[in-house]
């Protein structure tokens, strides 16, 4: 009896408190490259790109991409030269030993924002942008959890006493995220005026586009997997008559 | 292995070879004409199928090797680039991480196999003994390569799991120091894990040859539990019969593993492993890898000092208790074939000892479902349960020693495949009758 007590009480103790320490509910979008023969949206992804360059990139760093990756993307080469060149980036030392500044190159990586973890931290009261090259695998959850996130702002309920600095978020663990708001309509204005500028197609494209950074060979994995798991299958089966043929003398013998 | 007769080959080369160096002797003997029981089932496949993962964790293991950068600085960087830059590199990093679940995952069911069919017992607890050897430094291994890409889960969970060791009285502390080599998980670590992680698989490669050479001096167990007694009806020679069912098994397994691989690479991984390793941030909750959580639960679960009842005089403290717990499972496995005397050595005829097993498994699932929650309100207690009842189970086959009366044995293997096949055709008549 007293084990079933104190399980009961470990039970009214144990369940609020996990409650309390998941974050809200996020909903599954249907992304197209869910499944096993997803594809990247390329449309999409071109825009979240666009989203990320006029708003994203402000503050958060994308280390690991460079701007010749983005012939994935189907941006031909010429485009992806003068995307890169209208940025620049420190070089050299030269011959004489200075650095100096240039147009990037398609070799080049995405220019980080800040000179370095404490001036990224400064600029941000105190909070750190986290790097966006791996954000997709990095959060439980992947695209639709950014997804959730970038659409879950929303006004702080009464019972909750906000920090200083702080947004209140409906799915960020604890609810209060130090990014302001940095989606609404009409923000960046696409090229097609067909495509809506609300902030849950902005939020859609850019983490379409978050996925695509994160995991760059995904279609190739599909597409090889596919061919893998069907020569393997086939395989089996073959094996299997095989072995129901060379065994049919052994297990009837008497 | 020298005295034997030498196979009389054909052709003139391998002859040749043959009559200076009995190789193919040897590999006719060991794995064509060699004697196998005739009525194995599907189960029999997973000691093939952890042969063929080992040696597909050392080659992928070798390739990303070539381009991994052992260094606090440039270990997860290094990573990327292999998922990013390196031709097909994803390809082997997924195949490796994924390949360490699926060789564990065989090794499991191998192990249970094992102890369903009481094949750790005489005359095979040595063959036994470097299996569970095996086990121990696959564990280490793979702990150690859970580390390499320096990430958040790496670095804390290479912390926690090397914090163990501060456990031990007086030198616990000494030793976290020395395997550390400093006062954090810092880049000596790294290297001296990189290091380690490259060749363990080789030493267990020399581990996994003694088990099977072990093997071949007993000979394989089988669903009965009795030995072969006429070579001629019990047995059929391992090539081509078992050669082929094998891979049936293999091709199988691999399909899985293959569609993990590809379609959901980062399933079984927490996405704190895509976080680089910042040794000033705790992630909110380490975890090691899946088949580590029963083991880590028993860890965590021990959460009390042992000490004299109704005094302040600690004898053990928790930690140091939960780091033997954790350690004991093991040991219980070693010392598995000592406790069970019991002459009768397959399950099917041992029904207490059945459902013993029974209960085993199912908690230790429930132990690794434990392993993966936070250590907060009801998961320490279920924890402590659990982990008595896996203990309790080693208490129990040593109980059944005297208090287990066996089924009535089948006379021979060939008897009971000939049993099994009446009952068979006695079913299918049935069907045709009605």
């Amino acid at each position: 009896m007293k084990i079933i007590l104190s399980l009961m009480l470990a039970v009214s103790i144990g369940v609020p408190s996990a409650l309390a320490s998941e974050a809200a509910h996020i909903e599954q979008l249907d992304w197209s490259f869910k499944g096993i023969t997803g594809t990247y949206d390329r449309a999409s992804i071109q825009r979240g790109f666009q989203v990320y360059r006029q708003v994203c990139s402000a503050c958060h760093s994308m280390d690991r991409v460079a701007y010749r990756n983005l012939i994935d993307l189907g941006y031909s080469e010429d485009q992806i030269k003068s995307l890169a060149s209208e940025t620049s980036v420190m070089d050299g030392p030269n011959d004489e030993g200075d650095m100096f500044e240039r147009p990037a190159r398609p070799s080049d990586y995405f220019p980080n924002p800040y000179a370095n973890k404490a001036q990224a931290r400064y600029t941000n009261n105190g909070a750190l942008p986290p790097d966006l090259s791996l954000i997709a695998k990095a959060r439980t959850g992947g695209a639709d959890y950014l997804y959730a996130l970038l659409t879950g702002y929303d006004e702080a309920p009464a019972s909750v006493t906000m920090n200083e600095g702080m947004n209140y978020n409906k799915v960020y663990a604890g609810h209060q995220i130090a990014m302001a708001a940095p989606l609404s309509d009409g923000l960046v204005a696409y090229a097609n005026a067909n495509t809506p500028t609300t902030t849950e197609q902005y939020a859609y494209d850019v983490s379409n586009f978050l996925q695509w950074v994160a995991e760059p060979s995904l279609e190739a994995q599909k597409r090889v997997g596919l061919k893998v798991v069907l020569f393997l299958s086939i395989l089996a089966i073959i094996m299997y008559y095989v072995k129901k043929r060379l065994w049919a003398g052994i297990k009837g013998k008497k | 292995m020298s005295s034997s007769k030498r196979f009389p080959f054909k052709n003139p080369v391998i002859s040749w070879v043959d009559e200076r160096l009995p190789i193919f002797t040897l590999m006719h003997q060991e794995y064509a004409a060699f004697p196998t029981p005739k009525n194995f089932n599907y189960l029999w496949n997973f000691g093939a199928i952890a042969m063929v993962m080992l040696v597909l964790m050392i080659v992928t293991g070798i390739s990303l090797a070539m381009s991994y950068n052992p260094s606090a600085d440039g270990a997860f960087d290094s990573v990327e680039r292999i998922m990013r830059d390196v031709n097909g590199g994803w390809m082997l990093r997924y195949l490796h991480m994924n390949g360490a679940s699926f060789f564990f995952l065989a090794v499991y069911v191998h192990m249970f196999r094992g102890m369903y069919y009481g094949s750790y017992k005489k005359p095979r607890e040595l063959l036994w003994l470097l299996g569970v050897t095996i086990f121990l430094i696959m564990m280490a291994t793979a702990f150690l390569g859970y580390s390499l890409p320096w990430s958040q889960m790496s670095g804390w969970g290479a912390t926690v799991i090397t914090s163990l060791f501060s456990a031990i009285p007086l030198v616990g502390d000494s030793i976290v120091t020395w395997l550390w080599g400093g006062f954090s998980v810092d880049n000596p670590t790294l290297n001296r894990f990189f290091a380690l992680h490259f060749t363990l698989p080789f030493v267990i490669f020399a581990v996994v040859f003694m088990h099977i050479w072990a093997l071949h001096i007993t000979g394989s167990n089988n669903p009965t539990g009795i030995e072969i007694q006429d070579k001629k009806q019990d047995s059929v020679p391992f090539h081509p019969y078992y050669t082929i069912k094998d891979s049936f098994g293999l091709c199988v397994f691999l399909a899985v593993y293959a569609a993990v691989s590809f379609f959901a690479p980062t399933m079984l991984t927490h996405a704190d492993h895509f976080i680089p390793f910042d040794p000033l941030i705790t992630p909110s909750h380490i975890v090691p890898e899946w088949y580590f959580l029963p083991f880590y639960a028993m860890l965590r679960s021990m959460d009390f000092n042992i000490g004299i009842p109704w005094t302040d005089i600690v004898l053990m403290d928790s930690k140091l208790f939960g780091v033997l717990v954790m350690f004991g499972s093991i040991a219980m496995l070693f010392i598995l074939p000592f406790i069970d005397k019991h002459p009768v050595k397959s399950a099917n005829y041992r029904p207490r000892y059945k459902i013993a097993l029974f209960i085993m498994v199912i908690s230790f699932i429930i132990l690794g479902y434990v392993g993966a929650m936070p250590a907060e309100g009801i998961w320490p207690t279920v924890g402590k349960i659990f982990t008595a009842v896996y203990f309790a189970f080693f208490a129990a086959v040593w109980w059944l020693n005297k208090h287990e009366k066996p089924k009535p044995l089948p006379k021979s293997i060939h008897a009971s495949v000939l049993e099994k096949n009446a009952k068979k055709e006695a079913a299918l008549l049935k069907e045709v009758e009605s």
